[in-house]
């Protein structure tokens, strides 16, 4: 008995000390009849979606007398924020009404009964004309209706600083046909100023879905072997030389110093310095980033850098041999949805429909420089003239991929970018790393599901 | 009857102690998810949880890592260091003493976030620990990235040790000064008198201390995520990382859970050693 009695109390110390380390989150207030409950992410003091949400926060509470909408901005990265949102939307007391939620979850989410399927309300809403098809097509889920509205779409390109090219001899605008003349800029530079970082690729799991979206998927999916999905068969890709290549391509990177240093990259932070530092300051001449790049840059961005439209230069990303259809990119966005449970699912749509208004979203479209997706917006000339870039990363959609978004795919992500670290640190070759790589992946979506290349 | 005063702190421990647990043992036998089909309706799966963990790679890096942090950076680093500050400042003068001790304090009483940022600041490439070794014309070493757990070690030690210092402190001044003067009169040195008188006194002191800082450390999740996040490729991934990633980056709430349900064993098993420590060398 004695022993029992403080064995007991012991245990359950261990217990609360244990848990106490992983619980996580909190409670929020319901929400009463006539309050709206919007979850967004902020990025940064300046965020182009917070002043959405503010006015039009402000233009709903005008329009509909006696109603609140309570705004609550989540500060963090897309992968904190995404979590963040799963965990509210787990219980329906703390569910938000209007969300921002990122398409490549959508699909999943959808499967876990998060969202409002919109086709109904999405019928009465003239302005929904206004958007172009493939931004529909971005909200669907696999059972063919609507649950999200989006925002704005992206591609990835080339970013090249002209300044450090021309120094280096090269002429400018600077197209590279293939992987082979990436390298050859790369070298070139290099001779020219050793100290320099000739070209970037994010790698490593510090950079989380950057390194894939903005650096790895570019190289894969501009093989001969395509990306990690076959649509055909509907199964997952292993074995593929593609993949091999693609990592072997970021190796030779970081091997000969023309990226940053793999300490650098597998710190979630690095893109701030690529783009705040590394390239405005000259010290790197060419990375591929997201077409949304100008709003950092731009007047009110993270890192104002006025002379920026003189400097940089955009490049569509070549495919490995230069083969058909010659550059490749990839896309995702962000849209808006209505939470499930919602009591009031005709006020929280009128939410959705005030923040995508022409005048609000063009507003938004601009701030951040997202590729429009309404067509009136695309017209319009302050979304012309917001930044030199417009054309040339719209042009790029024409040979963009998405991501395959089913409910296991961040996990096969997190094994892409395990192979890219391992790569980049040399704790593997290419080869053995691929094949760590499709091992994972079987043990992720099981054999049935993978096709040999 | 005796036990009508006690329910409502029964039914306290009830709902915000065995509550949690009991949760995470069953979560841990089904697939429940963040997103995805199982977010709806999660399923009944068995054991299939702890097969997967049992098979996979990364869980005995894990366990090994997470062991070595306990038994490095707790029972030994912040253990002994503890004792001997706490007998050093026993014997130093007053002023030192109190500047020791606010110094040792201030990692311990800054909120856990705070701290890790600043080990973060010390340790990283740029950081404090490199510009210092610069000036004594060291070579930089990259420490988050070349040696990540000897970094998130000496941090926790850093960190930790005030509160093993205070337990000390607190057990030594309940040492009679005439047992130790005996002793010293008897021709005991400073290290018998230690180790045959001191040491047997505050024995049980130590087995709470090192019960305590263990569980503390096994549990240590945001100095470690702050500091490395688990890597570089997964070599400073300690068990909460672990259960972190699979439960909320990979949105598997079940696998997640199922780790927790480890740590937890693990835990209790460092306690019952501990307690039989203690009981053992009781005399009858």
């Amino acid at each position: 008995m004695r022993g029992a009695s403080r064995t007991l109390p012991a245990a359950a110390v261990a217990a609360l000390l244990v848990l106490s380390g992983c619980a996580g989150g909190g409670g929020e207030e319901e929400a009463t009849d006539n309050t709206l409950r919007i979850i967004y992410q902020k990025a940064g003091e300046a965020s182009p979606l917070d002043t959405l949400m503010q006015t039009t926060k402000e233009q709903f509470e005008a329009a509909n007398e006696g109603v609140t909408v309570e705004l609550e901005p989540v500060e963090g990265t897309d992968e904190d924020y995404n979590t963040r949102l799963a965990l509210s939307q787990r219980s329906p007391d703390t569910a938000p009404d209007v969300f921002y939620e990122d398409t490549f979850r959508l699909r999943s989410d959808v499967e876990a009964g998060y969202l409002l399927n919109l086709d109904e309300h999405l019928a009465g809403w003239d302005e929904w004309d206004a958007f172009n098809e493939r931004a529909k097509e971005a909200g669907k889920a696999d059972d063919g209706g609507t649950y999200a509205v989006p925002l704005g779409t992206d591609t990835r390109v080339i970013w090249y600083n002209k300044q450090v090219l021309q120094d280096a001899g090269i002429e400018v605008p600077w197209q590279p046909e293939s992987w082979d003349d990436l390298l050859e800029m790369a070298r070139t530079v290099k001779e020219a100023q050793p100290d320099s970082r000739p070209f970037s690729m994010y790698a490593g799991t510090g950079t989380g879905e950057g390194t894939v979206m903005q650096s790895f998927y570019e190289l894969l999916y501009g093989t001969e072997s395509g990306g990690l999905y076959d649509d055909e068969s509907s199964k997952w890709i292993a074995g593929s030389q593609g993949f091999v290549d693609s990592l072997a391509f970021l190796k030779t990177l970081y091997d000969e110093e023309f990226a940053v240093t793999p300490a650098e990259a597998l710190d979630p932070n690095v893109w701030q310095v690529v783009l705040g530092t590394m390239l405005p300051e000259n010290q790197m001449a060419a990375t591929v980033e997201g077409s949304y790049a100008p709003s950092f840059w731009q007047e009110g961005g993270m890192f104002e850098w006025p002379e920026y439209a003189d400097v940089m230069g955009v490049a569509p990303f070549p495919t490995q041999n230069g083969q058909e259809p010659g550059a490749t990119s990839m896309s995702g966005g962000w849209t808006l949805a209505v939470g499930a449970g919602t009591e009031n699912p005709d006020l929280a749509f009128e939410f959705l429909t005030t923040a995508m208004s022409q005048e609000n979203l063009l507003q938004y479209t601009v701030d951040s420089s997202q590729i429009a997706v309404r067509t009136d917006i695309a017209e319009a000339p302050e979304y012309l003239d917001a930044n030199p870039f417009v054309a040339d990363v719209s042009a790029v959609l024409d040979v963009t991929n998405y991501r395959p978004a089913t409910s296991n795919y961040a996990e096969i992500s997190t094994a892409v970018q395990e192979a890219t670290e391992a790569v980049i640190t040399g704790g593997a070759t290419p080869e053995e790393a691929a094949a760590t790589y499709d091992e994972a992946l079987t043990a992720i979506v099981g054999e049935e599901n993978v096709v040999e290349e | 009857m005796k036990l009508i005063p006690l329910a409502p702190a029964i039914i306290l421990i009830g709902i915000f102690l065995a509550g949690p647990i009991i949760w995470s043992f069953y979560g841990s036998f089904t697939n429940a998810a963040l997103t995805g089909p199982n977010a709806k309706n999660p399923e009944w799966i068995g054991l299939e949880n702890y097969t997967t963990l049992f098979a996979d790679p990364l869980f005995p890096q894990s366990l090994l890592l997470t062991v070595v942090f306990v038994l490095v950076s707790a029972v030994i680093g912040q253990n002994f260091l503890g004792l001997g500050l706490a007998l050093l400042m026993q014997r130093a003068h007053k002023a030192v003493a109190a500047v020791v001790g606010v110094c040792v304090v201030a990692a311990w009483v800054l909120p856990e976030i705070v701290a890790a940022f600043v080990a973060y600041a010390f340790f990283f490439r740029d950081g404090t620990l490199n510009q210092i070794t610069g000036f004594a014309g060291l070579p930089a070493v990259d420490w988050l990235f070349e040696h990540p757990m000897l970094a998130i070690i000496l941090a926790n030690i850093w960190r930790g040790t005030a509160f093993s210092m205070m337990v000390y402190q607190a057990a030594l001044n309940d040492v009679p000064k005439e047992i130790t003067e005996a002793a010293e009169i008897d021709g005991a040195g400073g290290a018998k008198t230690l180790v045959f008188v001191t040491v047997p006194m505050i024995r049980r002191s130590i087995a709470t201390n090192l019960m305590l800082i263990t569980l503390q450390t096994l549990a240590v999740f945001t100095l470690i995520y702050v500091m490395t996040a688990g890597g570089p490729t997964n070599r400073s991934t300690t068990l909460p990382i672990m259960a972190y990633e699979e439960a909320f980056r990979y949105s598997d709430i079940g696998y997640g859970t199922a780790i927790a349900v480890v740590m937890l064993i693990i835990g209790a098993a460092f306690s019952l050693a501990y307690i039989r420590l203690l009981r053992e060398r009781k005399p009858s």
